[in-house]
């Protein structure tokens, strides 16, 4: 415990403080530049770009190696990493416009084809004299062991370009994202908004792929995104809440697993990421499960207490049990089961407001009124008392008794 | 035997000239020549021209399948064509987009959209404002009154898919009336809208009209061509007729359009033009 909380306040080392400080950067980049390509519903394509990374790696260290450099400088990889992540990303794009193939089998046929080709570079590179100790696998699951201030620099100058991209394309893409062909019609080309949606994914992908490796890279650029549509209805707002989300996953992550000697960063982080996830999922106020369930049971109950009452003025018997309970614990009917005088004055109220609706269904023959009477709305909260008044007369209530005058 | 007759057809490309073509007038908003769509080797649209009128009322009408939701499209580049010019008040239409307004059908969009409804009637401002700069409070004041001109004031923090099909197609109007365009294409307005809608709607679109504004619908419901447009475009396909309601909106161009599909018993109930 007090390893994490000097992690947490970045005194747990110079390693560890550049970590929990790049993984916050790329959290929040991931997060922020994820966010729309999660609402266009292509967020599996950065799983595709973030596979095809790995070729790429592997011939910039082949071409750095055979032009007499060391073949780790890692803004070369990076480099490399970049150019066969683009191809890849192209591909995708072009197998699912040109062909007649879908976007998922498109992304599946590069991300497998890529990521082999990349197993195999690395598998030649292991036999080179130079490649012994090159490192490469490090890419695949991340690594923060000997981080160096310039990869720190990398992810800070990378990330914030990416989030200021994503701030500048907001309105265009979201305008694809929501309405593609109103977006056509005003004038913006779609599929420039989308490859520039994708490369800004593929930036962060690889700017990230040292950190968290590039096949943990994709939950820092979906998990977030989708954690944050749980707490707001806006778009904008996903964006930065899913960057928050993102950085405070990478922060957290990368402290606890400073905190121990045995945690992985990358995995680390994912499972901080999943956490907010659960959290969301089950407690967000409108979106989240255990909200929908509670709505649902009410309204369950307002059903069950409407059509009690309904039987109870028709002196029809009640079967359910879940009916019964209700009005019972409401002190409407009785435990044997009998109405009490508040279920009978209740049932009286349901009964006329049901009587009112059906001559309000009949005075207004309007589609717009069938979409008010949902069953359960008392008819004071739709029309006026005096409309109410003029239904009352035509339902022909109790008349005086006695002959005429 | 006879030898079948010949009409000898003198065609002007054999004397060396080509017919020139008629200027394409200015004032027209939204003219296409010989627009061509396909969808792979099928046109869908196949060498249509029209000339849309100023500040009226277009109904396009055609049976299901004939193109009209296509033609729109392709004139606003939505889908490519395959052939064809589109000129928008005599400019090619990529000069003058910011003159047209569209209302996409309902189906194209994602109702689970993080966005209410003030946002989607922002969007209509998003090309004006540009990629810097920033939406202001004028921008929201005229927002809102675009949103209480079709008569969904109250419903603006509401998430776009919580309301009902005939509230969203009226939000996706006040997204149109807040581009302040001069053309408007509507794309089946009234389809599957409830009755309180539709009113609000053709109240809109008159109300354009009297601005001046050119109004062009593609429209399903041949009961109400008559009492609520000024101009009809028929097509299958081809193009089949266009013209004022009162000379064009005829029995017998209408089963030119839509062939045996229409029962005479329907067309004795239309208000159409006696031809």
């Amino acid at each position: 415990m007090g390893n994490f909380l000097s992690a947490l306040l970045l005194q747990a080392g110079y390693n560890a403080a550049l970590v929990a400080t790049g993984s916050a950067l790329l959290g929040f980049a991931a997060g922020a530049s994820g966010t729309f390509l999660f609402l266009r519903k292509r967020a599996l394509v950065s799983d595709a770009v973030a596979h095809a990374t790995l070729p790429g790696v592997g011939l910039a260290f082949i071409l750095m190696v055979a032009l007499g450099g060391d073949g780790r400088s890692l803004l070369g990889l990076l480099a490399g990493s970049a150019v066969t992540a683009a191809l890849g990303l192209l591909l995708v794009e072009w197998i699912a416009r040109r062909t007649r193939l879908s976007e998922d089998a498109a992304i599946g046929a590069v991300l497998s084809v890529f990521f082999g080709v990349g197993i195999v570079l690395l598998t030649v590179i292991q036999t080179m004299s130079a490649g012994r100790q090159a490192g490469l696998e490090s890419f695949l699951l991340g690594s923060t062991a000997g981080m160096l201030f310039q990869d720190a620099v990398v992810i800070a100058v990378g990330g914030t370009l990416a989030v200021l991209a994503t701030y500048l394309l907001r309105r265009p893409m979201t305008l694809v994202a929501f309405d593609p062909e109103y977006a056509a019609a005003s004038g913006y080309d779609v599929r420039r908004i989308d490859l520039a949606m994708m490369g800004l994914v593929m930036a962060v992908t690889v700017i990230g792929l040292k950190l968290v490796g590039l096949i943990l890279i994709v939950a820092m650029l979906i998990v977030p995104p989708v954690t944050a549509r749980f707490w707001t209805e806006r778009a904008g707002r996903v964006v930065w809440i899913a960057g928050a989300l993102g950085g405070v996953a990478g922060y957290l992550g990368a402290a606890i697993s400073a905190s121990a000697p045995a945690l992985p960063t990358g995995p680390i982080i994912v499972l901080v990421a999943a956490g907010l996830f659960l959290l969301s999922l089950v407690l967000a106020p409108a979106r989240g499960v255990a909200a929908a369930l509670l709505r649902h049971r009410r309204f369950q109950r307002r059903v069950h207490r409407r059509q009690g009452l309904l039987a109870l003025a028709r002196s029809e018997p009640i079967l359910e049990r879940y009916t019964l309970r209700v009005l019972r614990a409401e002190g409407l009917v009785r435990p044997d089961g009998v109405a009490t005088e508040a279920g009978r004055a209740q049932a009286a109220k349901v009964a006329r407001d049901e009587c009112r609706w059906d001559i309000a269904r009949q005075v207004h023959q309007d589609a717009g009124l069938t979409g008010r009477y949902d069953g359960l709305t008392p008819i004071e909260e739709v029309f006026t008392a005096d409309e109410i008044e003029a239904f009352d007369s035509r339902l022909g209530g109790p008349r005086p008794v006695g002959g005429l005058a | 035997m006879t030898r079948p007759t010949e009409t000898p057809i003198t065609l002007a490309a054999t004397e060396g000239r080509v017919t020139p073509r008629a200027a394409i007038p200015a004032d027209a908003p939204l003219v296409l020549r010989g627009l061509t769509v396909s969808y792979g080797e099928k046109p869908a649209v196949f060498s249509v021209d029209a000339t849309f009128a100023p500040e009226a009322m277009t109904a396009i009408i055609g049976p299901n399948g004939a193109g009209k939701s296509t033609m729109l499209k392709a004139a606003l580049g939505v889908i490519p064509r395959l052939s064809g010019e589109v000129a928008v008040f005599g400019q090619p239409i990529d000069v003058a987009r910011d003159r047209i307004a569209y209302v996409p059908q309902r189906a194209s969009v994602d109702w689970d959209f993080p966005t209410t409804v003030i946002d989607v009637v922002l969007m209509g401002l998003y090309r004006r404002v540009g990629l810097l700069g920033r939406l202001t409070g004028a921008h929201l004041s005229r927002a809102r009154d675009c949103l209480d001109r079709v008569g969904m004031g109250d419903f603006a923090a509401r998430q776009i898919g919580q309301l009902s099909g005939g509230q969203q197609q009226r939000v996706f109007l006040a997204r149109a009336l807040a581009q302040d365009a001069d053309l408007y294409l509507l794309d089946e307005p009234f389809a599957g809208v409830d009755a309180a809608t539709e009113r609000a709607i053709i109240d809109v679109l008159k109300a354009l009209k009297a601005q001046k504004k050119a109004v062009v619908c593609v429209h399903h419901d041949l009961a109400t061509v008559a009492s609520y447009f000024d101009e009809v475009f028929l097509i299958n396909v081809r193009r089949i007729a266009q013209g004022p309601v009162a000379e064009t909106f005829t029995a017998e161009n209408l089963h030119a359009t839509y062939g045996g599909r229409l029962a005479t018993t329907h067309l004795d109930q239309l208000d159409l033009a006696q031809g």
